[in-house]
C-alpha cells in the first residue's frame, strides 16, 4: 500500500492532541464501565421507594403489591426474589444479584429490586 | 392598462460567494448521503466523513464559509433523507453546532504545530458531546446514557484522527485536486 505513505506526517501538536485524546478515552472507559460489586439495594412498589438497604446483612422482607406479597431475601452482599406472584416469574429466576447496577423487575406486582454501588452505578441500558 | 399587470420578478443577486459555497455544500450533503446508507454497527456511530468538507472549507477558505457550508449540508441532507425537524435532524444540528464552536477556537492555535488532524479530533469531540448531551437531556433521560460516553468518545477519536489525516492530504494536494475538481466544475 504505497498510497498510505503519500498521507502527510501529523504535526507534533497532533502527536500531542492524539496522545492526551487517547487517555481521556482510557480513563472514560475506566470510570464509567467499573464493573463493582453492589453495597446497597433499592426496592420500589408501584411508583414510591419501599426501602433502601444495605446488602451486608440477612434478611427477609415481605413487600405487597396489587396481586399479593413478594418475597425479596438479601443474604450478605446478594440479593433475589424469593417468591412472586406474578405469572411468569421472570424475576423470580433471575436467582441472585451481587453487582451494582443489576435489577429484577416484578411488573405484573410491581415490584422491583435494585443492586447499588458505592454511588449509584448504571445499567447495561436497553439501546 | 396592461403595464399595471407585468409581473413582479424577484431577482436574488448572488455573489460568487455564495456560488462557491453552493457547490462545497453540494459535495458536503453527497458525502452526507452516502454515508446514510452505510450501515452503522452501534446507532449514532458514523464517519462523519462530510466534516472533511467542513474542515477543508475552513483551511482553504474561512471559518464563515465552513460554517455556511456544514449548516447547509446540515439543513438540506435532512430535507433529502426526510429527517426535517425530527430527533435525528436536531442531534445532526447540535453535533453541527459543537463542532463548528471547537473549529472556531481550535482554528486559532498555532498552525505551525497544530494540524487538521487537531482540529477535526477536537472537533469529533465536540459533535459527540453535544450530541450525547442532547440525547441524555432531551430524548433518554436517563443515567445509563454515561454508559455510553466510553463507546461514543472512542469512535469519534478514530473517526476524528482518520479525517483529520485525509483532510491534511486533501489540503497538501490542493492543487492537483482544485484543476481535477475546476475541471469538473465542482469547485473554482
Amino acid at each position: 500500500m504505497s498510497h498510505w505513505k503519500s498521507f502527510p506526517k501529523p504535526l507534533p501538536g497532533d502527536w500531542l492532541v492524539l496522545g492526551i485524546s487517547c487517555i481521556v478515552v482510557a480513563i472514560l472507559f475506566a470510570t464509567l464501565w467499573r464493573n463493582e460489586p453492589a453495597g446497597k439495594l433499592r426496592i420500589r412498589a408501584g411508583d414510591r421507594v419501599f426501602a433502601t438497604l444495605s446488602l451486608d446483612q440477612q434478611r427477609t422482607l415481605q413487600v405487597p403489591g396489587p396481586l399479593g406479597i413478594s418475597t425479596i431475601v438479601i443474604d450478605r452482599g446478594r440479593a433475589r426474589v424469593a417468591s412472586d406472584p406474578g405469572r411468569h416469574q421472570y424475576c423470580v429466576k433471575q436467582g441472585w444479584l451481587s453487582k451494582a447496577g443489576q435489577v429484577a423487575m416484578c411488573l405484573p406486582n410491581q415490584v422491583s429490586l435494585e443492586l447499588l454501588g458505592g454511588e449509584k452505578s448504571y445499567d447495561s441500558l436497553n439501546y | 392598462m396592461k403595464k399595471a399587470m407585468t409581473r413582479s420578478i424577484i431577482e436574488i443577486t448572488t455573489t460568487p460567494d455564495d456560488h462557491r459555497i453552493a457547490r462545497l455544500a453540494a459535495i458536503a450533503i453527497g458525502l452526507h448521503l452516502v454515508e446514510s446508507v452505510v450501515p452503522s454497527p452501534l446507532p449514532g456511530v458514523k464517519p462523519g466523513i462530510a466534516n472533511i468538507i467542513t474542515l477543508y472549507v475552513l483551511y482553504r477558505f474561512d471559518f464563515a464559509t465552513a460554517a455556511w457550508v456544514s449548516l447547509l449540508r446540515v439543513v438540506a441532507g435532512s430535507l433529502l433523507l426526510g429527517s426535517f425537524l425530527s430527533p435525528a435532524f436536531v442531534l445532526s444540528l447540535t453535533g453541527a453546532i459543537t463542532s463548528l464552536t471547537m473549529l472556531f477556537f481550535s482554528a486559532r492555535l498555532p498552525g505551525k504545530w497544530f494540524g487538521p488532524v487537531t482540529l477535526s479530533i477536537l472537533a469529533a469531540f465536540a459533535h459527540i458531546a453535544g450530541q450525547l448531551l442532547i440525547v441524555r437531556m432531551w430524548l433518554i433521560p436517563h443515567a445509563g446514557v454515561a454508559y455510553l460516553i466510553p463507546v461514543f468518545a472512542a469512535a469519534a477519536l478514530f473517526f476524528g484522527l482518520v479525517n483529520g489525516l485525509i483532510t491534511a492530504r486533501l489540503l497538501r494536494d490542493n492543487g492537483k485536486l482544485s484543476s481535477f475538481s475546476a475541471s469538473k466544475g465542482l469547485v473554482e
